[in-house]
């Protein structure tokens, strides 16, 4: 079988988890040339609700599209945590969001914290781009795509005027992840 | 040159594969898992001088459909399951008019409005009866983003050469997942046009089959007129009660697919040869029984997949000799036991049968297809 790394993106639905998954299987699969399946569950509300998103990387085809057993996941809010911060295996990655994670799910997995919400507020100035803060921090965390790929395929995604402050995010994601490792 | 590749979902795909088919006219009325076919549809169309209109309900959608479609116009629909249900009564119609189009059917749970945003496979028998009176169905259920696209054009093809309603049936699972895509080059999928008359206005006659089993499909506005009616009728469109007549054009209808099954028929087999045990699954429940048979064979159980591409007609005479060459054929859905009825009609007791089923929303996932296989063993 070929070898599978499954990261799934959780949070409250409007958060842009969805296309966290999706710029990140673009990277893999359009830039890097490797086989991607994203995929997301949700529920029928709009914004709010727990959201998830999985993407599987694998050098070959990819049958399941779905995970099996998690190597990295992300949950920004108490209820993704609750709900898909499960199935994650030993030795694997789990980053919350400080704020808004109290309580820490029970596993196996190396744990690591980052105020993902505030650090796109205050030092990037929108919190819209928590996602791509996200990203950037889940990409340093795992190696799974290079810096550069992810990067390129944020910049791919995101209109002109919008490529410096998305940029900026993901770069402030990468950067602190690998000050958690250190 | 390299191809051109996009990372895209499996709706997306579906859409551009209609374009690719050739299709000019999109009616529907948006409903999740399926929307975003219509989404892009209402954006490509125009460019290729195509029309997209949103319609009041699915069935006035149906209905549009057909009376594009009679205008020569490639025509296509998307919905999921309760919109199907809608269509049902056109979907005779265009049965029994004759009329090329396509169904795209993204599955969901049910009955009724069941769980939107889950995906199922519930509706497979649907895309069989789901309509009154005998007729034939065909029915694709592609499992890939890629496969998307291509039987997409393919059910477009079967429709335009048989003159009938092809659906295509995938799942939310498959219709939202996102996967790399190789476009295919104009020219490279084979796109099979109706044919056209070829005799004069005046000779025309819309379901004279005396010259094959498809006849001729005039474009209205290209100055050939005929009468078009949901009632059995004769050769020059108009209804008729006379018995032989109506016998045999019900069964024209038919066999004008089941003699030609080894055309419509695709199937794909994993490791087969040697299977003890046969996964038989198709949709997206095939990538979760792919996985499965190589769990299963690194366990050092002789696994197989058989996996349909086309679901109706019904692959009945592979599906009979897998029975006879294997212990066992597990089917697995993501509803309460549906194909797997075909499956125990044709295997005759030539083996065992066992099914996985599920309808809670999520996927089969192959733990469950490796634990089935290991209890029937």
């Amino acid at each position: 079988m070929a070898e599978r790394y499954e990261i799934r993106f959780s949070g409250a639905g409007g958060q842009g988890l969805i296309t966290a998954g999706i710029i990140l299987a673009e990277a893999a699969s359009i830039i890097e040339g490797k086989s991607a399946v994203q995929s997301q569950s949700y529920g029928p509300e709009a914004r709010g609700g727990a959201s998830k998103s999985e993407v599987i990387i694998a050098d070959g085809p990819i049958d399941y599209p779905k995970a099996t057993i998690v190597d990295a996941c992300l949950a920004m809010t108490q209820e993704s945590a609750d709900k898909y911060a499960v199935g994650i295996k030993d030795g694997g990655i789990l980053l919350l969001d400080d704020d808004f994670v109290q309580k820490n799910p029970q596993g196996n997995f190396k744990l690591y914290r980052m105020p993902i919400m505030r650090m796109a507020k205050e030092d990037i100035g929108r919190e819209i781009v928590a996602n791509v803060v996200a990203l950037g921090a889940m990409i340093g965390l795992t190696g799974v795509v290079s810096k550069e790929a992810g990067e390129e395929a944020v910049l791919r995604k995101v209109p002109e005027a919008f490529k410096d402050l998305n940029k900026k995010a993901f770069n402030l994601g990468y950067e602190k992840s690998k000050e958690l490792l250190n | 040159m390299a191809k051109k590749v996009a990372l895209l979902q499996g709706n997306e795909a579906c859409a551009l594969g209609a374009v690719y088919a050739g299709a000019k006219f999109f009616g529907g009325y948006p409903i999740t898992p399926s929307t975003e076919v219509a989404e892009v549809l209402s954006a490509e169309l125009p460019k290729v001088g195509g029309k997209f209109i949103q319609m009041e309900d699915e069935i006035g959608a149906m209905a549009a459909i057909i009376g594009a479609s009679l205008t020569g116009a490639k025509s296509i629909t998307a919905t999921s399951g309760p919109g199907v249900s809608l269509k049902q009564e056109l979907i005779g119609y265009a049965c029994i008019a004759e009329t090329p189009c396509v169904i795209i059917n993204v599955m969901r749970g049910g009955p009724s409005t069941g769980m939107p945003t889950g995906p199922g496979q519930s509706d497979v028998m649907q895309a069989r009866w789901g309509t009154h009176g005998d007729h034939a169905a065909i029915a694709l259920v592609p499992n890939s983003c890629q496969e998307i696209f291509e039987e997409t054009v393919r059910a477009f093809n079967l429709s335009e050469k048989y003159r009938m309603p092809v659906q295509v049936l995938f799942d939310e699972i498959v219709g939202h997942m996102r996967e790399r895509i190789v476009f295919p080059e104009p020219g490279e999928l084979e796109i099979i046009d109706r044919q056209p008359p070829s005799v004069s206005p005046a000779d025309y006659k819309p379901y004279d089959s005396s010259k094959g089993q498809v006849p001729p499909l005039a474009a209205f506005g290209s100055g050939y007129k005929f009468h078009v009616t949901g009632l059995n009728k004769a050769d020059d469109g108009f209804p008729t009660t006379k018995a032989e007549l109506v016998d045999a054009e019900e069964r024209r209808q038919i066999d004008k697919v089941m003699d030609n099954v080894d055309d419509i028929l695709k199937n794909e087999e994993y490791l087969t040869d040697d299977a003890e045990v046969i996964i038989w699954a198709y949709g997206s429940t095939s990538r979760s029984a792919r996985y499965a048979v190589n769990k299963l064979r690194e366990d050092g159980i002789k696994a197989g997949l058989f996996r349909p591409l086309t679901i109706w007609p019904f692959p009945e005479a592979r599906t009979a000799e897998l029975a006879k060459q294997c212990k066992a054929i597990i089917v697995a859905e993501m509803n309460l036991g549906q194909m797997i009825y075909e499956v125990e009609r044709v295997s005759k007791g030539d083996c065992a049968i066992g099914g996985v089923f599920r309808v809670d929303g999520e996927p089969i996932n192959p733990g469950q297809i490796v634990d089935k296989v290991k209890e029937v063993l």
